[in-house]
């Protein structure tokens, strides 16, 4: 027996608790793989049952076995080429007739099959009795009843499958096409002529798949068919008679026939008595899907999720924050200790590279939340009817009603982020809805955009806070819906599109252990592809940020301010006790047992611990003690205030060596070299400077800012400095620079996400070009525009919003292209 | 008749279908096929789309899509 022989794969239908058999089956050994050029999840897992090791494949759900869609063809291949063992057909037993369409399809594939009865406690409840064992003999495979929420049926389906697994199948049925089976007949023949191909493929599908016309099959045939040009025209005469002669395409007639056969053998082994009842799950319907009810659980539904996800999802990371902060602090302890002025770069390294992984670290806990709730929306059945509710307004642009929830949460209104969002476009059946949406969720309002709104909305909108808040949140979405649509109706054009229909399942209670597995898989992917891959990145920022640094000359002139401002000091102190005790060079000592007690103090509770802690320094070193906590002692706080001066000195020392070495570097001199173009949109090359260093991540556009205005020794915020500091920098300009925000390139994490989502390297660097180009263009009209006009923040804001809204609407009213039958 | 222009609460049986093509598979996998008995169950809160009763269980699509769905009413 190969190994091939024990590999066995879940194949049925969407929502018939294939993955309830999967995790029941697998328990905890599962992991995720891909299938290769397709963006399908691969999900694989192993049980042992009587000695024998089985590795479980589930394959993506699908009503059929067509070339039409990626999860279609995922299936069909990995039966077609993978050849596994066995075939485990779960099938939803209140749902038997449509199910068996499926099951008939595989059977044709000449694949040893078991069909899994699963959720045989809901068919009952419907009033429908199965005789498992006729259906087994009608269909010739073996037929297992299970429940597999409460575990009824799991001993005998592994019985079943370790004993088929071992041994060939027996005969299985095979569904009389009528009319067409003369020329399934004919074709197989002329099939059968080249041997190497009957070897390969079950020729009787292969037969029925040609005359259907089914792109996949005949590039099957024109790979294995020395003369395929042939073949193919015999298959399509075949497919023209027969249509002249019945008024039907072959797989209208082979469908109808399938269906036929299903609801023979449904009949047949099925006892139904009707309960006449309008089901539970329609009757819920009835109000989630109401036309004023429904809109309005919706919203509830979204900000309950919001809520609970980003605002408690976010308080929750004040407890998990201390454990990354442990982890900085030993890094810090770990690296090179810092000299008075030179930080070693290794240090700085290894601190830059600890803060880049925790930004993104502390995010779990919001993304654990985040996940299990979306598990919960998945497994309850409640997607379907947001989509349900959401697919008029959102087709209109492109999208589809499903983009509601990545629309959500790559925040709608305010707060939000793009990497989840973008994760969860997976579901999107629709390939041009799913591109568009995730290209047009970075335009959506991430949390780390908002604190450069709040910075400029406090300079200057302070009398319009509200307004201008509500401007900023909603022009988002009038720039994401109208750009889908442009999308759509150009560089989306020719991406493959699916019919919307879509079954609305019945609700489930989700379980405790699905939905956990579900948000710990997805947490998982997260770390694994997209830390790792951030932390490489975020090698390459701290290079572009560092060097080439400063030259030797503008290190001299540093180190004379230092060995002034210590000079100062060692004066200050001369005459005093601690002039002996305190050498030029140990004064590190000093300025290190300065901020240890100054950050111990911070984190000491209450008064009990402050004694406790002064105990210890002073117990330390008293001398040290004393400069620090001086008390009445004069010649003590002469000292303190000459170390509070030169510990001053030395901080703005830094500030300025950091400020330099940030406009010397790489990207600080690429700053400088566009303002000529950046002028127009209002950026001088500060703010260039700070959008760029945002590229890694958009929170430290703030701090970039801040460490740019950085004023020596002023003690005011960054507020006041920068409208101090800046007096050509106006509202006008504080507009465009927020509209740029909105339209700012995602963050390395999202791009990672898009490339894994779209499958693609192109699309990914698409989505990091065009909002750029977009933004600049944006605010150069915002401002250019407002300049010439002579409009200043506040109107040149209405009138944006008029135009952004009209944009809107007018593209809304544009056509997409009609479906095609 | 075209099974966009019914009401909901109204039932038809579907006579044939005009789609081919992916459109046309795609109604055949999930159950629509002629011969089939079907029931209108209430539009989307914006109309569009629709949601049917078939064999048991319930699909929603579009009013564009199910332009190609010829019924006639009970």
């Amino acid at each position: 027996m190969t190994s091939k022989d024990r590999q066995a794969a879940l194949a049925g239908q969407p929502n018939c608790g294939k993955s309830t058999v999967f995790n029941a089956l697998t328990g905890a050994s599962q992991h995720v793989a891909n299938y290769p050029g397709v963006t399908v999840d691969k999900l694989v897992g192993s049980f042992r049952h009587n000695g024998t090791k089985v590795e479980l494949v589930d394959l993506p759900g699908t009503y059929s076995l067509t070339s039409y869609s990626p999860e279609e063809r995922v299936t069909r291949d990995f039966l077609l080429h993978e050849k596994p063992g066995l075939v485990i057909n779960v099938a939803d037993a209140s749902n038997l007739q449509r199910n068996l369409y499926l099951t008939f399809q595989l059977l044709e594939m000449d694949v040893p099959l078991i069909l899994n009865l699963n959720m045989i406690d809901v068919a009952k409840a419907r009033g429908h009795e199965i005789d498992a064992e006729k259906l087994s003999r009608r269909l010739g495979v073996p037929v297992l009843p299970t429940n597999m929420k409460s575990g009824q049926g799991k001993k005998e389906l592994l019985e079943a499958v370790s004993g088929t697994i071992a041994r060939a199948e027996g005969r299985t049925s095979r569904i009389d096409y009528g009319d067409i089976e003369s020329f399934i007949r004919e074709l197989v023949d002329v099939l059968s002529a080249e041997p190497a191909l009957a070897d390969r493929y079950p020729l009787r599908w292969l037969a029925i798949k040609l005359l259907e016309e089914d792109r996949e099959a005949q590039r099957l045939l024109v790979d294995g068919h020395p003369e395929a040009d042939r073949v193919l025209a015999d298959a399509s005469a075949k497919r023209k008679a027969f249509e002249a002669a019945y008024g039907k395409t072959p797989e209208q007639h082979v469908a109808g026939r399938r269906y036929q056969a299903a609801a023979d053998v449904a009949a047949s082994a099925v006892g139904r008595s009707d309960l006449g009842k309008r089901p539970f799950s329609d009757r819920i319907d009835g109000i989630v899907c109401n036309r004023y009810l429904g809109p309005l659980i919706l919203v509830g539904v979204v900000y309950l999720l919001y809520y609970l996800s980003i605002v408690q999802g976010y308080n929750l990371t004040n407890y998990t924050w201390p454990l990354l902060a442990r982890l900085r602090t030993l890094v810090e302890a770990l690296a090179p200790a810092p000299g008075f002025i030179e930080i070693p770069l290794i240090r700085a390294f290894a601190l830059w590279f600890v803060d880049s992984i925790n930004a993104l670290l502390n995010y779990i806990p919001i993304f654990f939340i985040l996940f299990g709730l979306i598990a919960i929306l998945e497994d309850s059945g409640y997607m379907p009817r947001m989509a349900f509710i959401m697919d008029r307004l959102l087709s209109r642009y492109g999208l589809h009603g499903q983009s509601t929830l990545p629309m959500v949460l790559g925040g709608v209104y305010v707060g939000g982020c793009a990497v989840p969002a973008v994760m969860s476009c997976k579901g999107i059946p629709d390939e041009r809805s799913r591109l568009a949406t995730i290209l047009i969720i970075p335009l959506l309002n991430c949390l780390a955009k908002v604190p450069l709104y709040v910075l400029l909305i406090n300079i200057y909108f302070a009398q319009h806070k509200g307004l201008a808040m509500f401007f900023i949140s909603t022009i988002s979405l009038l720039f994401a819906l109208p750009i889908s649509k442009i999308l759509t109706l150009t560089v989306l054009k020719d991406k493959e599109t699916t019919p919307f229909i879509m079954e609305m399942p019945p609700y489930h209670l989700p379980t405790v252990r699905g939905v956990l597995v579900k948000a710990w898989r997805r947490v998982w992917l997260f770390l694994k592809k997209i830390t790792t891959i951030v932390a490489a990145v975020a090698v390459v920022i701290f290079v572009l940020l560092q060097f080439p640094g400063l030259s030797a000359e503008r290190l001299a002139d540093y180190n004379g301010r230092k060995d002034q401002a210590v000079a100062a000091f060692m004066a200050a102190i001369q005459g005093t006790r601690f002039a002996g005790r305190i050498q030029e060079d140990h004064l590190m000592d000093l300025v290190g047992y300065w901020d240890e007690y100054k950050d111990a103090k911070m984190t000491a509770g209450n008064q009990a611990a402050l004694d406790e802690l002064k105990q210890r320094f002073e117990a330390r070193d008293p001398d040290f003690y004393r400069i620090v906590q001086p008390g009445g002692d004069q010649e003590a706080q002469k000292a303190n205030r000459a170390f509070k001066k030169l510990d001053r000195s030395r901080r703005e020392i830094l500030m300025a060596m950091r400020q330099e070495r940030l406009n010397q570097s790489f990207l600080g001199r690429l700053g400088q070299a566009i303002e000529p173009v950046t002028r127009f949109a209002g950026f001088n090359w500060r703010v260039n400077v700070a959008l760029l260093s945002a590229l890694a991540a958009k929170e430290s556009s703030v701090a970039t800012l801040g460490a740019l205005y950085q004023q020596e020794g002023s003690g005011q915020s960054l507020e006041q400095r920068m409208a101090e500091g800046e007096k050509g920098f106006s509202s006008l300009a504080a507009l465009a620079l927020m509209l740029f925000m909105v339209l700012y390139p995602p963050c390395v994490a999202t791009t990672i996400a898009v490339k894994l989502q779209s499958g693609s390297a192109r699309w990914m660097l698409f989505s990091m070009f065009y909002p750029m180009i977009l933004g600049l263009a944006v605010a150069t009209l915002v401002y250019s525009g407002g300049l010439a006009l002579g409009l200043d923040g506040r109107q040149a804001m209405y009138a944006f919003y008029g135009l952004a809204l009209a944009v809107t609407v007018a593209m809304g009213l544009i056509k997409n292209r009609a479906q095609t039958a | 008749m075209t099974l966009d222009q019914l009401k909901p609460g109204s039932q038809a049986r579907i006579v044939h279908l005009a789609a081919r093509d992916k459109l046309g598979q795609r109604l055949m996998d999930m159950g629509i096929y002629p011969g089939l008995r079907l029931e209108i169950v209430r539009n989307a809160p914006l109309e569009d789309p629709l949601e049917i009763l078939l064999d048991g269980y319930y699909v929603s699509l579009r009013h564009e899509e199910a332009r190609f769905v010829e019924v006639e009413r009970l």
